[in-house]
């Protein structure tokens, strides 16, 4: 839905663009694919590290170690799988529904949720080349403890 | 060619992986291809468009008006937009980073971006709708309520940490890119 509003207002602005000026419209593709290359080395690199880290971890495996009696270690594992794993919002959140459904603890899902988000530690070397390593390293490391706050208080209102 | 070698390595490593994988465990491998393939037709949908919109803005868009919204002395405004822009965006957290970069180097203000940044990644609308449909809305709701002032603490605290000069290099870095 979105995706399609994104190619109609490019496909609008494209030709708003071609209209006003053909060198200008020329140049802006040039430039977006040079900044597509860019970085797409590092991008298909982290979709299979990705994939590849989804594969080896079972769902069962995640389900035992995030359960509403694992507690803050629990938390604390779920905020680590989230940090490492990059799963689209609408594959993680039904995941997350289903493992709560399974016996993982709000809390724990908080926290997963929160760092999956936040928190992108296979994204970093992309990152990393944008703002450079102290910055991507601080941003990363805030949002990672904020997720515990997060956590918490999820699990205090959502039980 | 060494060159071009050379910035592909980490994907020829993964590949590596990829194919020790399916040596080992035929089935995991092909898991793994699932969600490999998931995830390309994702960034083959989101990314292309981003970035060609990008290379508009860089190109149309005088740097002067990206100051006046969103540059140093453009206050809640600036904020609002940051925030705006964040959640009304789509796609995983790194199709963030380049628009943040066009950003910068147009003259938005550091806070603002990082504002951005965090908007990008906890409150995007499209997203909240989904994660009510799947998590219940006090599970959504709560998360969002605690995730905007968190934005703001998160990027106050980067501003503080990182410092002038970290901030000046990074603006610098961004100019060449």
């Amino acid at each position: 839905m979105f995706t399609y509003a994104l190619y109609i207002i490019c496909l609008i602005v494209a030709a708003v663009s071609w209209r006003k000026d053909k060198v200008k419209t020329k140049k802006a593709l040039i430039k977006a694919w040079k900044a597509f290359e860019n970085i797409l080395p590092q991008f298909l690199g982290i979709l299979i590290l990705v994939g590849i880290l989804l594969a080896v971890l079972r769902p069962e495996t995640i389900s035992a170690l995030l359960g509403r009696k694992s507690g803050w270690l629990g938390v604390g594992i779920g905020a680590i799988l989230g940090a490492v794993t990059l799963i689209p919002g609408f594959v993680a959140f039904p995941l997350a529904a289903m493992l709560m459904r399974g016996g993982a603890g709000s809390m724990q899902m908080g926290a997963f949720i929160s760092t999956l988000m936040m928190v992108g530690v296979v994204t970093m070397p992309v990152e990393i080349k944008y703002f450079g390593r102290r910055m991507t390293l601080l941003r990363n490391g805030l949002a990672f403890v904020f997720s515990f706050l997060v956590a918490w208080v999820i699990g205090v209102v959502v039980r | 060619m060494r060159a071009m070698l050379k910035r592909y390595q980490f994907f020829l490593l993964t590949l590596l992986a990829l194919a020790v994988i399916f040596a080992v465990n035929l089935a995991m491998g092909l898991k793994a291809m699932s969600v490999i393939g998931f995830s390309f037709k994702e960034m083959l949908l989101v990314i292309p468009p981003i970035f060609i919109l990008l290379g508009f803005l860089d190109v149309w868009v005088p740097r002067e008006t990206m100051v006046h919204f969103m540059g140093e002395g453009s206050g809640l405004l600036g904020v609002a937009l940051a925030i705006f822009l964040g959640s009304a965006a789509a796609g995983p957290l790194y199709g963030a980073f380049p628009v943040a970069a066009v950003f910068i180097k147009k003259g938005a203000s550091f806070r603002n971006v990082v504002i951005f940044i965090g908007a990008w990644s906890t409150t995007k609308i499209p997203m909240l709708l989904f994660e009510i449909s799947a998590l219940g809305a006090k599970f959504a709701v709560t998360r969002l309520i605690i995730d905007i002032p968190g934005i703001f603490l998160i990027g106050w605290a980067l501003e503080k940490l990182l410092g002038q000069r970290e901030r000046e290099r990074i603006q610098k870095a961004m100019e060449v890119m």
